[in-house]
């Protein structure tokens, strides 16, 4: 009711801004922290459990007896794809969910992953690619099929054409990954599961380098387009008269969520639900302080490794990761469905 | 049902043009029984081993085979007949689902339905040590029917009801969260490692008539009710107030649709695995040809289910010969641009 002084207003706008960036930094940090700590039991945690002293000795080069080549060539390489890989998992997904606005819009629900993991597998099974041309080739797939999808759905009426699109284009991909998997004689259930949800079991020293190096030169982008990102949320119109373009912003932004996520999927498989969870996870914790970049790509390295841990050490089998993050991840977007419904917005 | 019509039964909008319309479903009707008699000679005739057509027919008339051409012919027979039970199944039950309720995206594969009969079935074999097709019938319908349940339900929360999107959705979930679940018990048994890709896509291969006599009660039993449904689901598709206005009980129409969905798409996952889109699109197709008309359509999908599956299963043998793509990779393939068809055609969506 009293006017408002303009300095306390000022005050209190610059005082609400800084909760929010304290909260933003709070929330990043303990990310942090929690993945730090899930590298650090995929490290010592396994078949034999070895000591944080001995995990440290052998990852700096000493001979340990007994742990250094476990933590070393085993551990260690799927540490580092696990995080990498739920990186890139979690910025592509949320910059798909963010550009369309659209928590359901994720890269693997809409059949994008879907068509780098056929890609992959075809030019590893069929063809006997390896290394680079792999991922030049699911960046390329991931990439046609995201046009594909944007194309067809051309002219719709919201989003909700481009999501049943997207389901039967990805349903019709993962068709062509069983076929190549009944042809190319996969003898190892692991293998074959890998490309249907995802596994770290194939984790090398040598497939970290290519991954490692997209993440470095693709995330820091991400980080920069973020800006522009809540540009576009005002609307195309608001956005160009702000001075940026939303047709090149946005096949920008395409680009390198498909980049991420392709290179990624050519690593480890299409580790299900990943990129759709990471972003309503990280929004939620943050409640609307920040932009969610940072926090979704720290959400998804630690559900890579968390869920990587519990398959590998709770169960009697060694379930790979995407078998935990599908059988948990299918019920939250169940929820999620159950609970727009509720609250009567529409889909 | 038939018998208690009310007078005010809905009559089509198009009224005058009803002579035409009859000629139009009879004269579909026969061509597609021919086409069905067509894909079964095509089915006997085509496999990793060419045969004449001469060998076909003493095949058949000469029991047991005197060669080896006769003897392949003779051993393609149950997957024939395997590809016309499922198809019809698939097809009819896709119908219904689509009826049901009143939705476009109905289809047994696109909803988890036949992941949750194969969830149910895997379980069954890991667990409880069952290995009998009896055995794996009842499994695979308690799975579908727990799973549609689910799905309908998660999906009709909410003011405007089970919309397409909302179905999908759902439908992608359970199936993803299932497949998850079919893995891991997989994967716990190394054994069963060898029926994995055998319930990761369906198949007709492996048909043997003494596993077919055994589902076939419950297939009949579901085409049956399905068959008397269809004055109902034309009354549903009115609306539920109009069709309650004209003497129908929409809750029972719904539940007896459902039952018959169950028993159909079960028995058909319990003995072939999981294939999708067949009853998605032939309803569609059925559609296009008799018009709104419930009876003519469930019918009419059944066949065209049978013709499509078979042809599917004819070209995937020829496509990749002498080995042979799964039924169910081939009806995805096939089935899945006609999704996208209907999808951006918006009319279809608005059922």
């Amino acid at each position: 009711m009293t006017a408002t002084p303009p300095a306390t207003l000022d005050q209190a706008i610059s005082g609400g801004r800084l909760v929010r960036r304290r909260r933003h930094a709070v929330v990043v940090g303990a990310l942090v922290a929690l993945l730090l700590l899930a590298a650090a039991l995929t490290l010592c945690v396994g078949n034999t459990v070895y000591t944080p002293d001995q995990v440290l000795r052998a990852v700096l080069g000493e001979r340990v007896p007994g742990a250094s080549f476990t933590v070393v060539r085993l551990r260690l390489p799927r540490m580092l794809v696990g995080a990498l890989a739920g990186i890139a998992f979690g910025l592509a997904g949320v910059l798909f969910q963010t550009m369309l606005g659209n928590v359901l819009a994720s890269p693997d629900v809409i059949g994008i992953s879907a068509g780098s993991s056929a890609a992959a597998v075809i030019g590893i099974a069929l063809l006997g690619l390896s290394g680079a041309a792999v991922s030049v080739l699911a960046v390329a797939a991931g990439l046609a099929v995201a046009l594909a999808i944007f194309a067809l759905s051309a002219g719709g009426t919201g989003g909700s054409r481009l999501l049943l699109i997207g389901i039967g284009v990805g349903a019709m991909l993962q068709s062509v990954i069983s076929y190549v998997l009944t042809r190319a004689n996969v003898t190892e259930a692991s293998e074959a599961l890998r490309w249907l949800t995802g596994s770290l079991n194939g984790a090398t020293l040598e497939r970290v380098p290519p991954l490692a190096l997209t993440v470095a030169v693709l995330a820091p982008i991400v980080l920069l387009l973020g800006r522009r990102l809540t540009i576009l949320q005002l609307g195309d119109d608001a956005a160009a008269g702000l001075g940026v373009s939303p047709r090149r912003t946005r096949a920008l932004l395409v680009a390198v969520a498909v980049g991420l996520l392709a290179v990624a999927t050519a690593t480890t498989g299409p580790i299900a639900f990943v990129a759709f969870l990471a972003g309503p996870i990280a929004t939620r914790l943050l409640r609307g302080a920040g932009s969610p970049l940072a926090a979704s790509a720290l959400v998804g390295a630690a559900l890579v490794l968390v869920a990587d841990l519990g398959g590998a050490n709770l169960f009697e089998a060694r379930f790979p990761v995407g078998v935990i993050t599908g059988a948990a991840g299918a019920p939250y977007l169940l929820w999620l469905l159950a609970r727009t419904n509720r609250s009567g917005g529409s889909l | 049902m038939s018998g208690s019509a009310p007078p005010l039964a809905p009559a089509p909008p198009d009224a005058g043009r009803a002579p035409l319309r009859r000629r139009r479903r009879a004269l579909g009707l026969a061509a597609a029984l021919i086409g069905l008699i067509l894909v079964c000679a095509l089915s006997l005739l085509f496999g990793s081993r060419p045969v004449s057509v001469p060998e076909v027919v003493r095949a058949l008339t000469t029991w047991p085979a005197d060669g080896i051409a006769e003897a392949a012919v003779q051993s393609r027979i149950p997957r024939t007949a395997l590809g016309l039970l499922v198809g019809a199944a698939l097809g009819l039950a896709g119908a219904l689902l689509q009826g049901a309720t009143r939705n476009p995206l109905g289809d047994p594969g696109l909803l988890g339905v036949s992941s949750g009969a194969s969830l149910a079935v895997v379980l069954g074999i890991a667990v409880a040590g069952v290995t009998s097709m009896s055995a794996y019938v009842w499994l695979a319908l308690a799975g579908a029917g727990l799973t549609a349940g689910l799905v309908y339900g998660i999906s009709s929360l909410g003011r405007e009801g089970a919309t397409p999107l909302k179905l999908a959705l759902a439908g992608a979930a359970a199936t993803a969260a299932l497949t998850s679940l079919i893995s891991a018990v997989l994967l716990s048994r190394a054994d069963t490692f060898d029926v994995f890709r055998f319930w990761q896509v369906g198949g007709i291969s492996g048909a043997r008539f003494g596993d077919m006599l055994q589902v076939l009660p419950f297939l009949l039993v579901g085409a049956a009710l399905a068959l008397g449904t269809g004055r109902g689901l034309d009354a549903l598709a009115l609306g539920d107030d109009v069709a309650s206005g004209l003497g129908r009980r929409a809750g029972r129409i719904r539940g007896i649709a459902a039952v018959a969905a169950v028993l159909l798409c079960g028995a058909a996952t319990a003995i072939a695995g999981p294939i999708g889109f067949l009853g998605l699109t032939m309803p569609h197709l059925a559609r296009a040809v008799t018009g709104p008309d419930y009876r003519w359509i469930l019918p009419y999908s059944a066949v065209f289910g049978a013709v499509l599956l078979l042809a599917a299963d004819v070209l995937g043998r020829v496509l990749t010969r002498p080995g042979d793509i799964q039924v169910g990779i081939m009806t995805a393939l096939l089935g899945a641009p006609v999704l996208i068809a209907i999808v951006r055609r918006r009319r279809v969506v608005a059922l």
